[in-house]
């Protein structure tokens, strides 16, 4: 069939793109974009490795279709960095060793992203709330949850 | 994934003339959580996928001053209901339930619409709205209508709606005062997963006693659809709510709930499940009310 025209930003960059209607935005990041921090786990929005923000909301790209994110703003794991520097949480991971394999990490560093935006001061409650869609199959689970505190625990500091 | 046409109708009606007019190869799209697994696993093979997002109705919150009722647009997000602080303070049993649907991503889309039309046995959504007596509107090309929610499932997928028809509102009709409810999903994971039984208990207390004036006890995949039981609630109402007369009640709804054996879980346990959240939750709602006196 045909491809529909698609306008989304990503990451800052603006794309108009024709995208097939049964794309996935996965796909459409992966294979069209090369953007390949985001991970196909389950493929049907169960394990959070397809996490990305929309609008800078945490949405499971895997379950979207491209054209659903059609005038959207959405941030994948390659746009957390800023000017050459890594994004607070993401040195905080590296720092606590929040890290093994590293399958389930862009997945776990968008949902903390997604909740830092939305709760600066979230507690550790929030923050395995936050990451409870999300399946670690390394069970690191305590050092990334410890990971995501710290970042909190310092915006507390700035206040 | 199958190939199929993504269309954006920008009114409510148009959505149902495109149905229409693609008769039995269209499916409509919210928040597209469970649409698209199904068409992942190819379960469902639509031509056209029509996207509700852009119809304009149906992502109202809020209460009618006049008369009382809380309106639910139908394309609200589980999200949206869960960070509502109206839903939170007097609607905790709504709360309960969609806090748990799902993870953060799932509830950031998926609708409410969405969980009823649905129809899972379990429907997280369902069971406390059928607990607070909420009707259905549903639109289509025969017009509106409104069906009591209790009334609306027919079995597992399966509803009242004819094809084509869109669910736009829940409505919940205001409650009496020295009313409290409270949902509990019983499961094992604490997200993305559906429960073992989900139980539902709404008690509304006669002005200046502990008797009960009303009763709604609701249960998830304790049949094929989302049940009120009856006789539970029967024996609630003019009786002092207490921890044995709530541990009777839990009872009767066990032996009314029609549980059986899955990969889940085996029915025996769900039926003890049952018993021992229909108690707890009865004496949550009992506490919910002294907290609202309390204010």
């Amino acid at each position: 069939m045909n491809k529909q025209p698609l306008e989304i930003s990503i990451n800052g960059d603006c794309y108009s793109l024709a995208v097939e209607p049964n794309r996935t935005l996965l796909e459409l990041l992966r294979e069209d974009l090369d953007l390949t921090g985001a991970k196909e786990g389950c493929g049907e929005g169960v394990c959070g490795g397809c996490t990305v923000l929309m609008d800078g909301k945490p949405v499971r790209s895997c379950l979207t279709l491209a054209l659903e994110a059609s005038g959207t703003h959405i941030t994948t794991v390659e746009g957390l960095a800023q000017k050459g520097e890594l994004d607070p949480l993401q040195q905080s991971f590296i720092e606590h060793g929040a890290v093994q394999c590293g399958f389930c990490t862009s997945g776990m560093l968008m949902a903390a992203k997604g909740l830092a935006l939305n709760n600066p001061h979230a507690g550790n409650k929030e923050i395995r709330n936050a990451i409870s869609g999300h399946i670690c199959r390394c069970t690191g689970y305590t050092k990334i949850i410890e990971a995501v505190e710290a970042v909190v625990d310092r915006s507390l500091e700035k206040r | 994934m199958k190939k199929f046409k993504y269309l954006i109708p920008k009114t409510l009606d148009e959505a149902v003339s495109l149905n229409q007019s693609h008769e039995g190869s269209a499916i409509y799209v919210a928040g597209g959580t469970d649409v698209m697994v199904k068409i992942k696993s190819g379960k469902l093979a639509p031509d056209y996928l029509i996207s509700l997002k852009h119809i304009g109705v149906g992502s109202q919150l809020g209460v009618n001053r006049e008369t009382g009722a809380l309106h639910i647009g139908g394309l609200v997000t589980h999200r949206t209901l869960e960070t509502s602080s109206l839903i939170r303070l007097q609607y905790p049993i709504i709360h309960d339930a969609v806090q748990r649907i799902g993870s953060t991503q799932i509830r950031n889309v998926a609708t409410i619409g969405g969980n009823l039309v649905n129809a899972v046995p379990s429907a997280d959504g369902a069971i406390p709205l059928i607990a607070l007596d909420a009707r259905v509107n549903i639109y289509g090309s025969a017009g509106e209508r409104t069906v009591d929610l209790v009334h609306f499932f027919e079995g597992p997928g399966q509803t009242v709606m004819d094809r084509g028809e869109i669910v736009t509102e829940i409505v919940v009709p205001k409650q009496p005062s020295r009313t409290g409810g409270a949902y509990q999903k019983f499961g094992r994971r604490a997200a993305m997963e559906l429960p073992l039984i989900g139980v539902g208990v709404l008690i509304t207390l006669e002005e200046g006693s502990n008797r009960c004036a009303k009763a709604r006890i609701t249960l998830g995949v304790a049949a094929p659809t989302p049940i009120r039981t009856l006789s539970a609630e029967r024996y609630l109402v003019g009786k002092e709510i207490t921890e044995n007369t709530l541990n009777e009640a839990g009872k009767l709804a066990a032996e009314e709930s029609r549980v059986r054996d899955s990969v889940r879980g085996l029915a025996w346990y769900r039926r003890e499940m049952v018993e021992v959240l229909v108690q707890r939750m009865g004496v949550k709602c009992l506490q919910r009310i002294k907290e609202t006196e309390a204010l």
